[in-house]
């Protein structure tokens, strides 16, 4: 096999089966971290998927390896290079969060979960770009230029974490981690057919995640197959006693959870719940969007699982509740960029400190996450804090109880992940509550904390582009998702004929002389 | 109707410490009132007979030992600052001459 073709393999391999041959000792860390520097190099001047690659990952990876050849133990997953959202702080990076005000700072301390990255012996690749503070659906917030979809570079990756998904599906990286608050792991995956997981809120660290929404946020993996989801929720999840929402419970394996849906036979029976407010019959919800749903819904009835409709009425009023409580505490939060303790500063002479904290945040700050501070602001302005923040918490526990009824009659819940395929750079940016819309299947999970995942679903008929069924599950039962999502990651690439993935188009690389640095 | 007024926004800001310019106040005015009518829409539902729900998946605070830990040094709180004298981290005025 030539150098190329065997790079290229290595690229195109699951985590899964790169981590075998690892272990084996079949390749090496070293020239599976280079197969992806080289994919990175040739196509990130088209893709933009990456901020900052990581100049010490082939020495990072050579460490390992000589630990594989001295006989040294290792974890399942050391040895394979990872992308690391922007979001998440990192001891040797700048991490920036997509945002000016940030822009060159390198944390003192990592992120748990990349701590747990680098105790597994993963190799850091770089960090992904995002919207600005996570703020947006299509990464054209992001302060340092928009991220491009793999299947179509003139359109979106989804957003924030539209670099993590992109970076996966254009086989930069294996797998990556992401953030999601209300649907910025799923959406991506949604646009770019890849795999995303949204745990249950507090199964998965959050500290040294640069905070948006404190109640809603949540780490989670990001991949082209469920069981490599599933490794890396290994990898990360578990109490944390320094994330004081950190669930102290036990955990069970996800990965075995996944190995057991691709081989046994858990979709015969299982209650699967389709949400009719999600269902895409109130409009806004793409014609090939629809039909790759319902054509999954007759394959899952198909393969012996029980498909029965569920209501829930709140649902409706989730957007709303969402873009109150977020500002809110995104408001609060972004508080800490008072130009004195890190970051930018903008000097005003004769000017007070609040002066230049003023002028550092009109320059420092986007046109989004300026909105929604202000909106913030406002939602919780004496004389307005119960018609609207109040009234948004009270939505929330109609949410939950909405979940709990549906629950009551399902397994699992699956909608379609976003409601359109990838949209053009420009069509939503004018509009904040259009781009808002775009996450009205996947806030809902966040406003309750319930686990949700976002897979491959088929190209829509009409664009050719990749469409995504989301999963949901209760609180506590990721585990049941990744049983599901790989017996239906099975099952539709049964009927593929293969993964979705084996159909994005290559990348020319006709721009890869300014590569991410 | 929107209660949302250039004067408001600016308001706004001004609590935000974000020293916005006369035309981001103007477009704000805009785009702010659009989005208020429509989250304004939680009131329809959000009853007095339900109750608020601040955090998702409800925990007890727990104990730990009071061990010291691994904490920054103040070298490493400090790398970040944009200007600091080696112990603190350095300010302009915090005082404006009428106060």
């Amino acid at each position: 096999m030539s150098a190329a073709a065997n790079s290229a393999d290595l690229t195109r391999a699951t985590a899964a089966d790169l981590a075998a041959r690892l272990a084996a000792g079949e390749v090496s860390s070293v020239e599976v971290t280079q197969a992806h520097l080289d994919r990175i190099a040739a196509v990130d001047g088209d893709v933009h998927a990456f901020l900052h690659v990581n100049a010490a990952a082939l020495e990072t990876a050579a460490q390992v390896d000589a630990d594989r050849a001295a006989g040294v133990a290792l974890p399942e997953l050391a040895g394979m290079p990872i992308a690391i959202k922007d979001v998440l702080c990192t001891l040797d990076m700048p991490s920036t969060s997509g945002s000016k005000i940030l822009e060159g700072w390198v944390p003192p301390y990592d992120a748990t979960v990349v701590a747990r990255l680098r105790a597994a012996r993963m190799i850091p690749l770089g960090k992904t770009n995002m919207d600005e503070f996570a703020m947006g659906s299509s990464t054209e917030h992001s302060a340092y230029g928009p991220t491009r979809n793999p299947w179509d570079l003139e359109r979106i990756p989804g957003g924030s974490g539209g670099g993590s998904a992109a970076a996966v599906s254009a086989f930069e990286a294996p797998v990556a981690l992401g953030s999601d608050t209300g649907g910025s792991i799923r959406q991506p995956a949604a646009v770019t057919g890849s795999v995303g997981v949204k745990p249950t809120y507090g199964a998965v660290s959050r500290y040294g995640a640069i905070a948006l929404a404190s109640s809603l946020d949540q780490v989670g993996p990001v991949s082209r197959s469920v069981l490599d989801a599933a490794l890396v929720h290994d990898v990360i999840g578990g109490h944390d006693a320094r994330d004081a929402t950190s669930i102290p419970d036990a955990w069970p394996s996800m990965a075995e959870a996944a190995r057991r849906g691709a081989q046994g036979d858990v979709l015969k029976g299982l209650r699967v719940g389709v949400v009719r407010e999600l269902r895409g019959e109130s409009g806004g919800f793409q014609a090939g969007v629809k039909q790759r749903f319902e054509e999954t819904l007759d394959l899952l009835a198909g393969a012996g699982a029980e498909i029965v409709e569920v209501s829930a009425p709140n649902f409706e009023y989730a957007v709303a509740a969402y873009y109150l409580i977020l500002p809110a505490e995104a408001s609060s939060n972004l508080a800490k960029f008072d130009s004195v303790r890190f970051g930018l500063r903008v000097e005003v002479p004769g000017g007070t400190v609040e002066d230049v904290m003023a002028a550092t945040r009109e320059a420092g700050f986007g046109p989004e996450v300026k909105r929604r501070i202000i909106l913030g602001t406002y939602a919780l302005s004496a004389g307005y804090y119960d018609a609207y923040y109040g009234s948004a918490q009270k939505v929330r526990t109609l949410i939950q109880r909405d979940f709990a009824a549906a629950f009551e009659k399902a397994d699992i819940l699956v909608s379609p992940s976003a409601p359109t395929t990838a949209f053009r750079f420009g069509e939503k940016l004018a509009d904040p509550l259009a781009m808002y819309l775009n996450d009205v299947t996947t806030i809902p999970a966040n406003l309750a904390g319930v686990p949700g995942m976002g897979l491959p679903m088929g190209l829509a008929p009409e664009d050719s582009l990749p469409t995504g069924l989301q999963l949901m599950a209760p609180a506590r039962e990721d585990a049941r998702l990744y049983e599901a999502g790989a017996a239906i990651e099975a099952l539709l690439e049964t009927h593929w004929g293969g993964p979705l993935w084996a159909q994005v188009p290559a990348l020319s690389g006709s721009a890869s002389n300014g590569g991410a640095r | 109707m929107s209660e949302i007024t250039p004067e408001r926004v600016a308001y706004l800001a001004q609590l935000a410490r974000i020293a916005l310019t006369p035309d981001e106040i103007e477009t704000l005015t805009g785009e702010l009132g659009a989005i208020v009518d429509a989250v304004a829409t939680v009131q329809q539902v959000a009853t007095p007979d339900v109750p608020a729900t601040s955090h998702p998946i409800p925990l007890t605070g727990g104990m730990r030992p009071d061990v010291p830990g691994v904490t920054l040094t103040t070298e490493q709180a400090l790398a970040g600052a944009p200007d600091h004298d080696g112990s603190r981290f350095r300010v302009t005025a915090i005082l404006g001459e009428e106060q």
